[in-house]
């Protein structure tokens, strides 16, 4: 749809930035807010949407995405998860850095801003911390920091070392940018591919546990306490982690932290299965772990919902359960499992749900907050948050398909988003 | 009566009634194996491919007798002259081999519930003949067979297996099968090789291999892998033989005779004495005759179902 002026009628503003709470028109010119208010007659070029019933908000950012490109353009491009994100309701992303070559270098993010550029997504890079994600050597922060990156993580790994942990903290301490660590102390995790306790016991499966997140994250509580450094916490999964956020958070120390999706609706009890779409780094937890990540939520703990979307082909997955690769493509559910689970079981209110999913993680990134506002860049999200319909991954945008929630049916969906002056209706 | 399942994947979900009709079936196999004629004609013209990716003597060989005296055709598939080592995946090693129109399939496999995927991708009757650290039913088969063969049932015995029980499909399948059968199940080892909630499946725990042997009226003993040590799961073998040792002396001070079993293949004077291995209660021999019978009894129940 590629119509100039688009009027948005009878769309539920939630902008939990300035508290609005309404039913207005929002008129849309060149991709700029030209107007919002009760009501607006339209004129003959203007594109009318009906958004009764649907929520309007400022536009999704999901700040954990592998677009595998590139290096591993044969899971998912830049184009595809692009399609894809835009498919699940999100006007941006941020992508991580495993990719190949490690975006560890100027040249690397330019070519990533170069295949994402005049996309409705907009593309936020995170720099790898140490070169090569190898976890010795610093990587160019400061260079990559100028050419685009909103944060720094060797996702994927830990910054395994205190040490390097330690100097890289203080070294974007002036930046004003976050670490995002993957916290797995891997001499704890090696070789485990689910959730230590009964359910692994039962199933043979060599284990990961809880302990080796909550371990990690200890640590590095420490490190920012001393360097004063700004630091998140990817993908957050157990109990314990959550209470060591929170009281972190009480010592007012610069800390948040996301959870994916897939950790708050599934168990390890999933794991039964065998299905190799249940198998994800950090594994799938305990049914306390789950509570414990709903009251993390609820209470402001967890910061932001980010999908830590991770498309794999075919047939990596269709192997033994212990030799397919971690990961499952998340930017197409997000938003149905969080409304199913969160919204609709009253863990989450309206504005909660979309401070989860924009205004919390463009603030943990430093990102221009949207603003509903005349004169403003129109970046939005649609949500029908009352249709229920049931996941087809044969509908997906992204190349993968290698998702548990295939014929899961949700109630909530995205409606379409509306971004760099283009309006694109989902297609699920 | 035929058996409610279509593969044999792991004890876990069976029933008594299932496990009681393996262990009468292979009763009469059993039967069979002490005649002068050893071979049956009840699977001729079935073709079973034994899939071993990784190293079995026993088992193989158990398994193979079993097919070749139930007059199936046998083919031998081992990992190491195979196409695996090309980096072909399980899924294309299993279609092509399933092509050649085969009816059943016996795989060992390094990775838990590799066999569960196997009966995703192919159509043939799959039996697990060891998964990774889940299951090895055949292998626990036999010994509910072996148990109940010396005292006439299995419901009310004191079991106790003792060793690397976090790392043993053998423990794991023990512990399904003998509680299905009415046992009482205990673990015994040090806390390092306990997986956790083991409780949770029904076992009690032993840390200490005396406790232990007052408890028992059996006693199966796992091999202990020297490659443990590694990852600090203990500290020697001087160490585990000093503290958990099945010897003469320990079993000596029960108030009655306490039967071994063994699933081989042993670490002489390192899990187990010399003397217990070859003495009067170790039935460890007959545990590998009656592994006969019971693959024999499980390939007969599962290839003549329809």
């Amino acid at each position: 749809m590629n119509n100039k002026i688009f009027l948005l009628k009878k769309s539920h503003l939630i902008d939990p930035v300035n508290t609005e709470d309404r039913i207005v028109d929002i008129l849309i010119v060149d991709g700029i807010i030209q107007k919002v208010t009760d009501s607006i007659t339209a004129d003959r070029n203007t594109t009318i949407i009906d958004l009764d019933g649907k929520i309007v908000c400022p536009g999704f950012l999901d700040m954990h995405v592998h677009l595998r490109e590139p290096g591993y353009e044969y899971k998912e491009t830049i184009n595809t998860g692009l399609s894809a994100a835009a498919n699940g309701g999100f006007t941006a992303l941020c992508c991580m850095p495993n990719t190949q070559p490690v975006i560890d270098s100027a040249s690397t993010i330019r070519l990533i801003q170069e295949k994402a550029k005049n996309k409705i997504v907009d593309v936020y890079p995170i720099g790898a911390v140490t070169k090569g994600r190898e976890g010795n050597e610093l990587s160019p922060m400061m260079e990559l920091a100028e050419t685009g990156a909103v944060a720094f993580s060797d996702d994927g790994s830990p910054v395994g070392s205190a040490e390097v942990m330690r100097r890289a903290l203080e070294y974007v301490s002036m930046l004003r940018k976050p670490i995002i660590q993957h916290a797995e102390e891997l001499s704890l995790s090696q070789g485990g591919i689910m959730n230590e306790g009964y359910y692994s016991t039962k199933l043979g499966m060599p284990p990961i546990p809880s302990i080796a997140e909550e371990v990690m994250i200890a640590r590095d509580i420490h490190l920012i306490e001393y360097t004063k450094a700004q630091y998140h916490v990817a993908h957050i999964s157990t109990r314990n982690a959550i209470d060591l956020v929170r009281g972190a958070k009480k010592k007012n120390l610069s800390i948040s932290c996301e959870v994916a999706p897939h950790h708050f609706v599934l168990t390890e009890e999933d794991v039964c299965s065998f299905d190799t779409n249940t198998k994800m780094n950090p594994p799938l937890r305990s049914r306390d772990d789950v509570q414990a990540l709903k009251e993390g939520l609820r209470d402001g703990t967890i910061d932001a919902i980010a999908t830590d979307h991770a498309p794999h082909s075919f047939d990596e997955k269709q192997v033994e359960y212990t030799y397919a690769p971690f990961g499952i493509v998340g930017l197409e559910t997000a938003i149905g499992l969080a409304c199913t689970e969160l919204l609709h079981q009253n863990i989450l209110t309206v504005q909660g749900l979309v401070e989860k999913c924009s205004v919390n993680p463009r603030n943990i990134l430093h990102l221009p907050v949207i603003k509903f506002e005349e004169g403003q860049r129109a970046n939005i999200t649609i949500i029908d948050p009352s249709v229920e319909w049931i996941v087809d991954m044969h509908r997906f945008k992204s190349k993968g398909r290698n998702t548990p929630f295939h014929g899961k049916r949700l109630k909530g969906k995205p409606f379409g988003i509306f971004n760099n002056g283009t309006l694109l209706l989902t297609d699920l | 009566m035929p058996l409610k399942h279509r593969h044999l994947l792991g004890l876990e979900e069976m029933t008594s009634d299932d496990l009681g009709l393996i262990l009468d079936t292979a009763t009469t196999f059993r039967e069979i194996l002490e005649r002068p004629i050893k071979k049956v004609p009840t699977l001729q013209g079935k073709t079973i491919v034994n899939l071993f990716f990784e190293n079995s003597t026993r088992t193989r060989i158990s398994f193979e007798l079993a097919e070749r005296r139930l007059s199936a055709d046998v083919v031998n598939f081992s990992a190491s002259t195979s196409s695996v080592s090309k980096g072909e995946t399980l899924k294309d090693t299993a279609r092509n081999i399933e092509a050649m129109k085969i009816d059943m399939v016996v795989m060992r496999h390094a990775a838990p519930g590799a066999c569960v995927f196997l009966s995703g991708v192919i159509d043939a009757i799959i039996i697990n003949a060891g998964d990774g650290m889940h299951e090895h039913p055949t292998q626990a088969l036999l010994d509910l067979y072996t148990i109940r063969e010396k005292f006439g049932t299995i419901s009310g015995l004191n079991i106790c297996i003792v060793g690397d029980i976090a790392h043993s499909r053998v423990a794991l399948s023990n512990i399904f099968g003998l509680n299905i059968m009415g046992a009482n199940v205990a673990v015994c080892g040090p806390q390092t090789l306990i997986p956790r909630e083991i409780e949770k499946l029904g076992v009690t725990v032993f840390h200490s291999i005396n406790d232990a042997i007052a408890w028992a009226d059996v006693l199966n003993v796992l091999r202990i892998q020297l490659e443990r040590q590694d990852r600090a799961y203990f500290p020697s073998l001087r160490e585990y033989r000093q503290y958990y040792a099945v010897t003469k002396e320990r079993l000596e001070k029960a108030d009655k005779p306490i039967t071994i079993l063994h699933p081989g293949p042993i670490n002489r004077d390192v899990e187990l004495s010399a003397d217990v291995a070859d003495g009067d209660h170790s039935l460890i021999l007959q545990q590998v005759l009656n592994g006969v019978a019971v693959r024999m009894a499980v390939l007969y129940l599962l290839g003549t179902r329809n």
